[in-house]
């Protein structure tokens, strides 16, 4: 099986420096590996940083220690150590994320928030609008608001946004964060049928859901963050 | 994205006699990347930019500039006359105040134009047909071409300055402050057409500012400046999401919500 994604004894903590230098351990020896066509699941209660390994995942957090190794454009990169332009490069072409809100950007429309992805790849943007607006229609946002910024859209409506604008693209690795938070369970079954059709094109899943329904219905692996809490790890 | 970069700053620095303006910058900037230099007043940012883009001898370090042909200039190595040309064609400066960067008293499309016969365009129906395309793209409407900026407001003006910089087709765009002193409204706007142009353009951009959204926004890669050094760098999200230094903490802790 092909594993395009591999985390080896990865730790995180953060220091305040602003509290007096505390240092904040949030997990230590994280190890798994993802493979291709499956979703893997980030289990366990909130705190626990399950968000914070997804974020070092995507280069949004720094590494501590540990190797992220994944694999890029025929080579294998370390995202631990990656330099900027290199991380830019491999969430370009290999790794998408779904977070968990929408960052806004003012007067965007949406269907240009959800091309961007395609276009930033050198697309042309005719096709990339084109193929937006099917991602929209699909996940159900009406296409009145398909010309507005998505700044004045409800949670449920930005989400939708956000899930088409990570979901377009045909990036081998895709970590998600909660994508079907405030979606209601129409919109909850469409995520739920976009998921499978990404493993069946042998995209490697990665990602956090509360909703037990969903986790049952795409999980493949569940891993048991748990496992990493700070002190606990075996090394 | 091309492998070579397009600046390299190695070890600058400039002291004002015994004050340290900035000390020991290094870094490459690539086509197609907008860095953003942050830091409160007196950290040395401007003093940085001035020296990058040669408006201010340093005291110590070099820039390298690939050069259309791809060969490699040490900046600070050229001659006046070429230095000119090189900030005339392959360059733009944005200022804070647009007044710095404008001609007041001629037409805003002269002030377009211009740029254009510095570079030996001539043809007066062909400077003022891009002229006109370029007000268009910054939002101006055609019937102010023949305005002068004075009757401008400050983010008409800031719009100008912005088509009077590009419309040659530079590479490499240096900004300070380019949204400081307008409404939210207006720098919202701004912010818009620049992260357009720049994404259309491929242009590679230094963008100082003290405002961290601006940063967010605009730029890929962040550099934080404190008392003249660099005490943090990396992907701007990275850094304003998981901000590393002491300084960079407050900084961040700092903004407020809205």
């Amino acid at each position: 099986m092909a594993t395009p994604l591999v985390v080896s004894n990865v730790s995180k903590s953060f220091t305040m420096h602003l509290r007096g230098g505390v240092r904040l351990a949030v997990v230590e020896g994280v190890s798994f590996a993802l493979t291709a066509g499956e979703c893997a699941v980030l289990g366990g209660p909130s705190g626990v940083g399950k968000s914070s390994i997804l974020k070092m995942l995507y280069g949004n957090y720094a590494v501590d220690e540990g190797q992220i190794i994944v694999e890029h454009d025929g080579r294998l990169v370390d995202l631990a150590t990656a330099s900027p332009r290199a991380v830019m490069a491999v969430r370009r072409d290999t790794i998408g994320y779904v977070s968990q809100f929408l960052r806004t950007v003012p007067r965007v429309a949406a269907l240009d928030v959800v091309a961007e992805p395609l276009t930033a790849r050198g697309q042309d943007r005719l096709a990339a609008r084109d193929r937006a607006a099917e991602m929209l229609a699909r996940l159900n946002l009406p296409e009145r608001l398909w010309q507005l910024p998505p700044a004045t859209f409800s949670g449920g409506e930005q989400q939708r946004v956000n899930i088409a604008r990570g979901f377009i693209t045909d990036h081998p690795v895709l970590l998600l964060d909660e994508p079907t938070a405030s979606l209601d369970a129409a919109n909850r079954q469409v995520v739920i049928d976009m998921i499978s059709g990404k493993k069946e094109a042998g995209v490697a899943l990665l990602g956090i859901f509360h909703d037990q329904d969903v986790r049952e219905a795409v999980a493949d692996t569940i891993i048991d963050v748990t496992a990493f809490a700070p002190g606990k790890a075996a090394a | 994205m091309s492998d070579d970069p397009l600046l390299r700053v190695s070890s600058v620095s400039k002291s004002y006699g015994q004050r340290v303006g900035c000390a020991d910058v290094s870094f490459d900037l690539w086509p197609g990347e907008v860095l953003a230099v942050v830091g409160e007043s007196g950290s040395g940012k401007t003093t940085l930019l001035n020296c990058l883009s040669t408006r201010l001898m340093p005291s110590a370090g070099s820039v390298d500039y690939r050069m259309r042909d791809g060969s490699w200039r040490d900046l600070y190595r050229m001659s006046e006359a070429e230095r000119r040309l090189l900030m005339r064609t392959d360059w733009g400066f944005v200022h804070q105040n647009p007044a710095d960067g404008l001609r007041m008293t001629v037409s805003a499309g002269a002030n377009v134009g211009e740029r254009l016969m510095a570079i030996g365009d001539r043809h007066y129906g062909n400077i003022r047909a891009a002229a006109t395309d370029w007000l268009g793209r910054v939002e101006i409407a055609e019937d102010r071409v023949d305005d002068e900026p004075r009757a401008f407001s400050g983010g008409m003006r800031q719009r100008l300055q912005i088509a009077r910089n590009l419309v040659t087709g530079p590479r490499l765009v240096f900004m300070d402050e380019p949204t400081g002193g307008l409404d939210v409204s207006v720098q919202a706007r701004l912010l818009d057409l620049l992260r357009g142009l720049v994404a259309d353009l491929g242009l590679a951009a230094i963008v100082v500012t003290h405002d961290l959204a601006v940063a967010r926004l605009l730029s890929q890669r962040m550099m934080v400046m404190k008392d003249g050094r660099v005490i943090e760098t990396g992907l701007t999200d990275r850094v304003l999401d998981d901000p590393r230094a002491p300084y960079t903490q407050l900084l961040v802790s700092s903004i407020l919500q809205v």
